[in-house]
């Protein structure tokens, strides 16, 4: 870790403050009834994310899930328009259509989060598909959870991806549950990563709190897709802090002291702390997080200027040409 | 002008626009080996990468074309028969039909998912469905459903121009029915609008599909008996060509729906309901349903066949609309 204080790994601090803190006010307002909606968080997995978009370049594709703040926010989606879309605005990232499970940036290469669970796999596939076509060398990253292997979308796209060797890299977040239920009761083998045996495909398994550990393997995986070596899947062991999303705390089993656990291996105190060792001043991180909470103020303002969309751009988007609109809402 | 039949005018279309635009591919299940021929020479014209086989995983394959379409591709995805579509209903009714506007119009999704209507040949419930009908009912894909060869090369052509994801039901009882073909490598027939396939006086006989060709003869019987059949052809059912069908309903004053799809909501159904709300003053009766009885389709021969629409079922309704004011049960 010689070179450690450099752009990069301050930007890589940078991004996760930034998941942290955005999240921290999203479930602030959406307690004071600001967001309407569901909100799934992302705390506790922020290294995983970061360190595995980091790794792209902006040019690259990625396709993520319903728990969807961080990964655009890690690909390094600008913040207003995501806060704006939280609150159903016009100027919204997805113009209020998506909300907080899909908050998709497609100028930074986000080509959906989706919120069908393990959907968003064969989506990845086919934009890999695309890059080889067209013969150019970009790569499809795709997140999902340990739930989402479950699903035959997992296993399809995993398997076209590896016959036809697509520039594709499938991380898989596992952060031990899905909603309540343990990975551990609903996958009968013990790593994610095993699966990829079925498809002759390589995997790493890598720590999911250490950014830096996620970057490298996931720097790993993009070299060999994009020098034609196939898919990769990558399984980060993490872990959410919250309730599966806010307000569902009933249905959640009794984790014990496992989330305090896992505190004490948070992604951002333990890169703050390498960060630190490595010569970073105090005074240089303090003013950083002091960027991000005013950055991300500055997005909630953005957003709570907003104006909402007007009715008749309920019938935008649905095809290209807008679609009539029915008499009852011009009457 | 030289004559073509259904399939070869599939094979025509894909053939012109892939020659014409590098970004569209084709790919599929056995497409290489050409099972149905509409791929007729196209891995020594377009290459194996550009001619795809794909694995059996219609989920992955129909996603895969949703993510190679956002990125700038212009995938047609063979599924073969249209029951096939259901392993794959989560890309399609999730992804495809979705994701331009839940991205608040970021994506886009210019793809072509064709599929054949494969009935009436004792293939049995899992193998004779005619869904279009259950995809009309999400906003989001273009749905076409031509019934002669000239109409399939126009509006496929068009398909695989349109910025919308499309799905093309290609009628199996259509298949060996020619046209003359144009030559113009640009014809083109835009989806949302239909023809008058015969004009006529009496009664407006709305048809879908293969459906066309049994109005056509019914037309013809019926047209020995005095009465005059105007049949209409919408050719695509979203977007659906509302004012033609309105025009003719009142012109004739009668309307006959007539559809492959099983009767409860149907395409017949939609549209029945369309001309009793936009064109109810026009009408001297009520707007009957030709559509499949609510049940799956048999395998034995003895059986399946009168489920269907047929020329005699047409003939009959025709009859009771001009011959008797009371409503008939379906
Ligand atoms: C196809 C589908 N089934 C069920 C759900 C409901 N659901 C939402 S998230 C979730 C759990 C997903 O678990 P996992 O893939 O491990 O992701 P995580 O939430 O842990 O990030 C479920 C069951 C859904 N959204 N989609």
């Amino acid at each position: 870790m010689t070179d450690l204080p450099n752009d990069r790994s301050l930007e890589k601090y940078r991004r996760m403050l930034r998941i942290r803190h955005f999240e921290d006010r999203a479930e602030a307002i959406h307690a004071a009834g600001e967001i309407p909606g569901a909100l799934h968080t992302y705390a506790g997995q922020e290294a995983s994310g970061v360190g595995a978009c980091i790794a792209l370049r902006t040019d690259d594709y990625m396709v993520g899930t319903h728990r969807s703040h961080g990964h655009p926010i890690a690909k390094g989606a600008k913040l207003r328009p995501l806060m704006a879309e939280l609150l159903g605005k016009a100027t919204g990232i997805c113009k209020g259509k998506g909300g907080s499970m899909h908050l998709s940036d497609f100028s930074i290469g986000s080509l959906g989060e989706t919120s069908i669970v393990g959907s968003g796999i064969p989506v990845a596939a086919g934009a890999a598909l695309g890059s080889k076509l067209q013969g150019n060398d970009r790569v499809a990253l795709c997140f999902f959870g340990d739930g989402a292997t479950n699903e035959g979308a997992f296993h399809e796209g995993m398997n076209l991806a590896a016959v036809w060797k697509l520039p594709a890299i499938f991380v898989c977040e596992n952060n031990g549950y899905a909603v309540s239920t343990p990975a551990h009761s609903a996958v009968p083998v013990k790593d994610i990563a095993e699966r990829a045996k079925a498809y002759a495909m390589p995997a790493i398994i890598v720590d999911g709190q250490d950014v830096d550990a996620v970057e490298a393997a996931v720097t790993e995986a993009v070299e060999r897709a994009r020098t034609g070596g196939g898919p990769t899947l990558v399984e980060t062991k993490t872990y959410r802090y919250a309730d599966h999303a806010v307000n569902m705390g009933r249905i959640l089993l009794d984790r014990g002291d496992e989330v305090d656990e896992w505190r004490k291996r948070d992604p951002l105190t333990l890169y703050r702390a390498r960060l630190t060792e490595a010569g970073v001043a105090a005074a240089t991180l303090d003013t950083m997080e002091q960027e991000v909470a005013d950055e991300v103020a500055d997005a909630l303002q953005f957003a709570r200027d907003s104006a909402y969309p007007e009715q008749a751009e309920a019938f935008d988007d649905v095809f290209v040409d807008r679609l009539p609109i029915p008499d009852y809402l011009t009457a | 002008m030289t004559k073509a039949t259904y399939l070869e005018a599939i094979r025509q279309a894909q053939h012109e626009e892939m020659s014409r635009d590098a970004r569209v591919f084709i790919m599929g299940e056995d497409i290489i080996c050409n099972v149905f021929g509409t791929t007729t020479g196209f891995v020594d014209a377009f290459g194996v990468e550009r001619v795809r086989d794909t694995p059996i995983s219609e989920n992955g394959f129909i996603g895969a074309a949703a993510g190679a379409s956002m990125v700038g591709m212009r995938p047609i995805v063979d599924a073969t028969i249209a029951s096939f579509l259901y392993p794959a209903m989560d890309q399609i009714m999730s992804i495809i039909a979705k994701s331009r506007y839940i991205y608040g119009g970021q994506a886009s999704l210019p793809l072509v998912i064709r599929t054949c209507l494969f009935y009436g040949n004792s293939n049995a419930a899992q193998h004779s469905d005619r869904p279009y009908s259950m995809f009309m009912n999400v906003p989001g894909l273009k749905i076409m459903v031509p019934s002669n060869a000239y109409d399939m090369k126009g509006m496929l052509k068009a398909a695989i121009r349109d910025d919308d994801p499309v799905l093309c039901f290609e009628d199996s009882t259509c298949w060996t029915s020619k046209s003359d073909m144009p030559d113009d490598p640009d014809f083109i027939i835009p989806l949302g609008k239909g023809e008058i396939k015969r004009e006529g006086t009496d009664i407006s006989v709305i048809a879908v599909a293969g459906a066309v060709p049994l109005a056509l003869k019914a037309a013809e019987v019926l047209a020995k008996e005095g009465i005059s059949i105007e049949v209409v052809d919408p050719r695509s059912l979203v977007p659906l060509d509302k004012p033609l069908i309105l025009k003719s309903v009142r012109k004739t004053g009668r309307a006959i729906t007539v559809d492959p799809a099983h009767q409860t909501c149907s395409a017949a159904s939609e549209i029945s309901a369309l001309i009793v709300e936009q064109a109810f003053d026009a009408l001297r009766g009520p707007v009957l349903r030709v559509a499949t009885a609510d049940t799956h389709l048999p395998f034995s021969p003895a059986i399946e066949k009168a489920l269907y629409p047929t020329v005699d079922r047409i003939v009959a309704a025709a009859r009771t609309l001009v011959g008797a004011a009371q409503p008939v049960s379906a």
